[in-house]
């Protein structure tokens, strides 16, 4: 444990994205979290622990990159000076390659990450997860134990079936005294293009009043926008992109109140 | 299973051999440990499962790299659509053990399972549409299953050996994203009973084609047959001027260019209809709801396909 923290020792502050449901947009809110919080004047890291499916490479534009070593550790992809990621897919040989592994591989892996990648001086490490309330997640929160992470963004979208799980990684956050920072509602409604209609897509309204529930600070939600799965598809920041979408202000307004919040955290500590 | 791993030392015997992490070579490798402790015998549960899945007579698994593309939307409505026929047993079993969606998927939410002596019974829908969920043995929809994956794996054998299933036609498996404890678990212990195949789901994004092709590499790793992959979410018509729209853009070509590159089976696209999320989230059939919807028509042209795939195998089966 004091490996982690000796080895984090200069990351200011760390925050996991969390969701029980998969393809929420967990990796892209990660992304444009970190993007934003870099234009805000940040150092920012990026670990991304969903080890099946690393997406996060793709999100910034550095798929394919290799991980160097030096004599303190693995060296993270560096796509702009102030933007640290470290993936799994940067060790795969091939894209393609499955990671066929049981949790204790993964496990080991997750340590790894923690321990033996020099990120050095960081203002926010963002830490990416993949679905669930498992292996991954239990060794995370166990490793971050004696490092304090700030808290978790929780990422959901307004169906019943997804805030239903997202209910259930409250609990985990609970049950491993995980503060968490907020909610996001993803996908919110869909402006049809060609006639400004909006359409919810997927239902509306489930992540608000989960967050009033459950009493964990809203973050807002973002809507669906097209052109927000076109820049993680081709690794682009999207707030840069699009200011003027309303996403873009979605999210804006959450790296905001990510900002403010952990601040205080670190005011009180 | 002898598989040799790339940073091992020279004379390495293979994971899967008798002397793995014993023998001197392996003195000093970083495997050595799990080599030496990770013995890969037999479970005596497989011929358990093995014998109890014999009144099975299709088994399916639907698969994706990939999270919140529709796996369990789709196990759902191809199980609701094979039992549209009263003649046709089906059973969904979901092995997604930290974000159980069947159950509310399927009309069965705040749902207990029963024992009886011949082992816990599914949850019915109807007559001839049995579920099993871990959803149905959690006390409030606040309860997070928070296991690490041997627990998993126990659950899962548990599921495939004492679920009283009877005599069914198909069994559709909803499993988690990725490729990792679960997938392995219901892959081997359904070794005996044997796969049929998997449907693996997708959406047209590059970032999910990604996971899916690990998904692919997967099943050839572990030797599933592919019965083919679905696009879901594939354009969205607006219910105000019809026009379509790309919500999630195909920047590589989308599923067909990736199963033409992969030459594996293409099954069809899935139009994005906000009315089949509502359904979902009621728990109704989308069938029964809205007949007419272009996703309902191509939803039935795959489980189609799907059916006559599995009656191909059937008559090879028969032949040999």
């Amino acid at each position: 444990m004091d490996e982690v923290k000796n080895n984090l020792a200069n990351v200011r502050h760390t925050i996991l994205v969390l969701s029980g449901k998969g393809g929420v947009g967990k990796s892209t809110v990660a992304t444009q979290l970190a993007l934003g919080l870099k234009n805000a004047g940040k150092k920012v890291g990026i670990l991304d622990i969903d080890l099946c499916g690393p997406s996060i490479p793709r999100m910034v534009g550095v798929e394919g990159h290799d991980v160097h070593q030096c004599p303190q550790g693995w060296v993270p992809v560096y796509p702009d000076p102030n933007l640290a990621i470290m993936s799994i897919s940067f060790l795969l040989g091939n894209q393609d390659d499955a990671v066929v592994w049981r949790g204790p591989k993964k496990n080991a892996m997750i340590k790894q990450f923690l321990t033996d990648v020099v990120w050095g001086e960081l203002d926010y490490l963002i830490i990416d997860t993949p679905p669930g309330t498992s292996d991954e997640h239990i060794t995370v929160v166990e490793n971050l134990q004696s490092h304090n992470p700030d808290g978790a963004v929780l990422v959901t979208t307004p169906q019943a079936v997804a805030v239903g799980d997202v209910r259930r990684e409250l609990t985990f956050c609970r049950k491993t005294k995980l503060r968490v920072l907020g909610l996001v509602e993803n996908m919110s409604g869909f402006v049809c293009p060609h006639c400004a209609e909006c359409s919810n897509v997927f239902s509306q309204g489930g992540g608000e009043s989960l967050a009033k529930e459950c009493q964990v600070p809203y973050l807002g939600n973002i809507p669906l926008d097209p052109q927000l799965a076109n820049c993680s598809e081709v690794g682009q920041s999207f707030i840069e992109a699009f200011p003027s979408s309303p996403s873009s202000q979605a999210i804006q307004r959450i790296v905001q109140s990510v900002l403010a919040s952990t601040s205080t955290s670190q005011d009180t500590t | 299973m002898s598989e040799v791993p790339e940073n091992a030392p020279e004379h390495c015997p293979g994971t899967g051999s008798e002397d793995a992490g014993k023998a001197s070579a392996c003195q000093g490798c970083p495997n050595q440990d799990v080599c030496s402790s990770a013995k890969p015998t037999l479970d005596p549960a497989v011929a358990e499962i093995k014998e109890r899945m014999s009144s099975v007579k299709h088994k399916l698994l639907v698969l994706s790299g990939k999270g919140g593309v529709g796996k369990s939307t789709f196990t759902s409505h191809l199980a609701r659509g094979m039992a549209r026929d009263e003649n046709t047993q089906v059973a969904v079993l979901d092995i997604d053990i930290c974000g159980p969606s069947i159950p509310r998927i399927m009309g069965l939410n705040n749902e207990q399972v029963h024992q009886s002596g011949s082992g816990w019974s599914p949850v019915y829908v109807d007559d001839n549409l049995g579920v099993m969920s871990v959803g149905f043995l959690l006390n409030s929809p606040n309860d997070a299953v928070i296991w690490r994956g041997p627990k998993k794996n126990g659950l899962i054998k548990q599921f495939l050996r004492d679920v009283d299933w009877g005599d069914i036609d198909y069994l559709v498996v909803d499993t988690p994203p990725g490729t990792s404890d679960e997938h392995l678990s219901i892959v081997q212990y359904l070794k005996g009973a044997g796969v049929d195949g998997a449907v693996i789901i997708t959406t047209p994004q590059e970032v999910s084609l990604m996971d899916v092709r690990k998904e692919i590499s997967f099943c050839r790793k572990v030797q599933v047959p592919i019965i083919g992959v679905v696009e879901n979410m594939s354009g969205f018509v607006c219910p105000n001027c019809k026009n379509e729209s790309q919500i999630f853009p195909p920047t590589t070509g989308g599923a067909s260019k990736m199963c033409e590159d992969l030459k594996i089976p293409f099954l069809g696209k899935l139009p994005l209809d906000p009315r089949i999320g509502k359904c979902c989230d009621e728990g109704n059939s989308f069938f029964d709801e809205v007949p007419d919807s272009p996703a309902t028509q191509a939803y039935l042209e795959i489980i189609e396909r799907v059916k006559s795939y599995c009656q191909k195998e059937e008559t090879i089966m028969d032949c040999t």
